[in-house]
C-alpha cells in the first residue's frame, strides 16, 4: 500500500466513500435490479431507543438478533459511538447495518483528521442520510438499515436527536426517538414517562424501562439475559462525550424492574 | 538544437540538498520527545490554526517543519494511507514504520526526479502500551530514514537545540518538564517563549483508543 496522491482535479477531500471508490472499493453492497427479494432469514437486529436528558441524550438498544423465528444472537451490539460526541443506535439488516455504522464512524474521523475539525452534529446527521440514501436500492430489497443517530451539539450546548428511514429521510426530534420493531412498544412508555430536563439516572431508567416492555412484547426484541449475564447497552452522551453505562449497573436497573414488575402480579394475583 | 549543459550528479543532488535545506531553515524548529504517557511534542508555531503536529492515527501522530503547504500534503496523504489500511484490514495492522517507509519512497523519488525537492523534514512517532517502546522516525528531505530514540528535534537550527534536550531528557519524565525542555530548547539563551508561541500536542497512552491529544495555548499553563 503506497501513500496516495492525487492532483488538484481529482482529490477527493475529507470524504472518506470517495477515497475508496478513487480506490475501486465499493463500500456498501450494491443490490442488483434484478436481484428477488431477500427472505426473512437475514439476521435482523431490533430495538433502539434513545431520550433527551438535561446534559445531552441517553441512548439504549437491546442485544438479541433474529433470523425469521430463530435468535440467532444473543451479545450482538446495536448502540455505537460515532465519535466522541455521538451515537449511532442500528435496527434491520444487520449485516449490511454494522457494515454502515464502520464506514460511517470512519467517514467522521476521516473528515476531522484531514480538516483539522470535526463536523457539526447537523453535518454528521446528513453524512448518515447520504449513505442511507445510498442504501435504498438494497433496502427495497429487504436489507433496509433504520438507524437513530444522537449527540451532543457542542455548537449549541445541547443534546439532540434524528430518526431516519429507508430513503435517507432525517427527521429531528424535540424529545425522544425510538426505531426497530419493539419500537412501538418502547416509545409508548418513553412517552408517558417523558419529563423534559430530566436526570442522567432517570432517563437510564426510563430507557430501561421501555426496553423491559419492549422485550416483553415483542419476541424479537431481548431483555436482560440473567443466564449469561448479558444486558442491554446504554449510553450517555453529554459535553464529556460519548460514555456507557458500565454492565453492572444496567444489570441492578432491570433487576429493580423485574422485581418490581413480579411484585405487582403476586399482589394481583394474591 | 542546443544541447543542455553537463551538470554532474553530484553536483545536482548537491544544489538540491543546499536548497532544501535553505528552505527548511527559514522556519521554526520543533521537538518531540518521550514521556511517562508517550509523546510530547512541541514546536515554536505562533499559529493557532495551521497546526505542525497532528493526529494520523489511533497511536500514530504526525509533525513537520518546513514549508507548510508540502507537508500538510504529506500529512494528508498519511492520514489516507492509514485509514485505507486500518478499513481494509485492521486497526492493529496500521504501524509507524510502514508509514514511515511510504514517507522515505515518496520524498526520495520528489528529491531524485522532480524538478524541486520537498523542503520538509518530517516526524511519525508511535506509542504502544508500553512505556520506553515508543518509536520516532525523522524522515529528510531527500528520503533519509532515521529511527531515534528518546527524543528528536526537527529544524534549521537543531544541533544546539539537540544539545540542550540531551542534557535535560531523563526517561519517564513528566509532561511538564518535557514542557519546560522543549519551551528553553526551542527558544536558546538569548530569547523567552510564552505559552503563545508555542504548539503542544501529545500522544497519550491514557486517554483512549484515540491517543492524540492536542492542548490548546490556553491549557498550556494547567498541564
Amino acid at each position: 500500500m503506497t501513500l496516495p496522491q492525487y492532483g488538484p482535479g481529482a482529490d477527493p477531500g475529507p470524504d472518506f466513500t470517495a477515497f475508496l471508490r478513487r480506490n475501486g472499493i465499493e463500500p456498501m453492497p450494491v443490490a442488483s435490479p434484478n436481484a428477488p427479494h431477500s427472505p426473512t432469514t437475514i439476521t435482523h437486529g431490533t430495538t433502539c431507543v434513545a431520550v433527551r436528558y438535561t446534559d445531552g441524550v441517553v441512548m439504549a438498544g437491546d442485544r438479541r438478533a433474529t433470523s425469521g423465528n430463530l435468535i440467532s444472537h444473543r451479545s450482538i451490539e446495536k448502540v455505537f459511538p460515532a465519535d466522541r460526541h455521538s451515537a449511532v443506535a442500528i435496527a434491520g439488516a444487520a449485516g449490511p447495518a454494522v457494515e454502515m455504522v464502520r464506514l460511517y464512524q470512519l467517514q467522521l474521523e476521516h473528515y476531522e483528521k484531514v480538516e483539522g475539525a470535526p463536523l457539526s452534529l447537523e453535518g454528521k446527521a446528513n453524512q448518515l442520510s447520504q449513505m442511507l440514501r445510498g442504501n435504498l436500492q438494497a433496502a427495497m430489497q429487504g436489507l433496509a438499515v433504520v438507524p437513530i443517530f444522537a449527540g451532543y451539539d457542542v455548537a449549541r450546548e445541547t443534546g439532540r436527536l434524528f430518526e431516519f428511514d429507508i430513503t435517507g429521510g432525517r427527521y429531528e426530534e424535540a424529545d425522544y426517538a425510538a426505531t426497530g420493531s419493539g419500537s412501538l412498544h418502547a416509545e409508548t412508555v418513553v412517552k408517558v414517562g417523558y419529563r423534559r430536563n430530566m436526570s442522567a439516572d432517570d432517563a437510564i431508567n426510563l430507557l430501561a424501562q421501555s426496553l423491559f416492555q419492549a422485550a416483553d412484547a415483542d419476541s424479537a426484541t431481548g431483555g436482560a439475559d440473567n443466564l449469561r449475564g448479558i444486558y442491554p447497552i446504554i449510553v450517555t452522551i453529554s459535553a464529556e462525550g460519548y460514555e456507557r453505562v458500565a454492565d453492572d449497573v444496567v444489570g441492578e436497573r432491570f433487576a429493580a424492574i423485574a422485581e418490581a414488575f413480579s411484585a405487582n402480579h403476586r399482589e394481583v394475583e394474591a | 538544437m542546443t544541447t543542455p549543459f553537463y551538470v554532474a550528479p553530484e553536483q545536482m543532488m548537491k544544489d538540491r540538498a543546499d536548497y532544501a535545506r535553505k528552505g527548511i531553515a527559514r522556519g521554526r524548529s520543533l521537538v518531540a520527545m518521550s514521556y511517562a504517557d508517550g509523546v510530547f511534542i512541541c514546536a515554536e508555531n505562533p499559529s493557532q490554526t495551521l497546526h505542525k503536529v497532528s493526529e494520523i492515527y489511533d497511536r500514530i501522530a504526525f509533525a513537520g517543519v518546513g514549508k507548510y503547504n508540502e507537508f500538510d500534503q504529506l500529512r494528508i496523504a498519511g492520514v489516507r494511507h492509514a485509514d485505507l489500511k486500518g478499513f481494509t484490514y485492521s486497526r492493529e495492522d496500521v504501524e509507524a514504520r510502514s508509514l514511515a517507509n511510504n514517507y522515505a519512497q515518496m520524498l526520495g523519488q520528489t528529491f531524485t526526479h522532480e524538478m524541486k525537492p520537498m523542503e520538509v523534514e518530517i516526524l511519525v512517532a508511535e506509542i504502544t502500551d508500553t512505556p520506553g517502546e515508543e518509536q520516532l522516525f525523522h524522515i529528510l528531505y531527500d528520503g533519509t530514514v532515521m529511527d531515534e530514540t528518546n527524543f528528536v528535534v526537527l529544524g534549521g537550527d537543531s544541533e544546539s537545540i539537540t544539545t540542550t534536550v540531551a542534557e535535560g531528557w531523563s526517561a519517564g519524565m513528566s509532561a511538564r518538564d518535557a514542557l519546560e525542555l522543549s519551551r528553553s530548547a526551542l527558544a536558546g539563551p538569548d530569547r523567552e517563549l510564552t505559552d503563545h508561541a508555542l504548539e503542544v500536542a501529545m500522544l497519550d497512552r491514557n486517554v483512549g483508543r484515540r491517543a492524540f491529544r492536542r492542548i490548546a495555548d490556553t491549557d498550556i499553563a494547567s498541564l
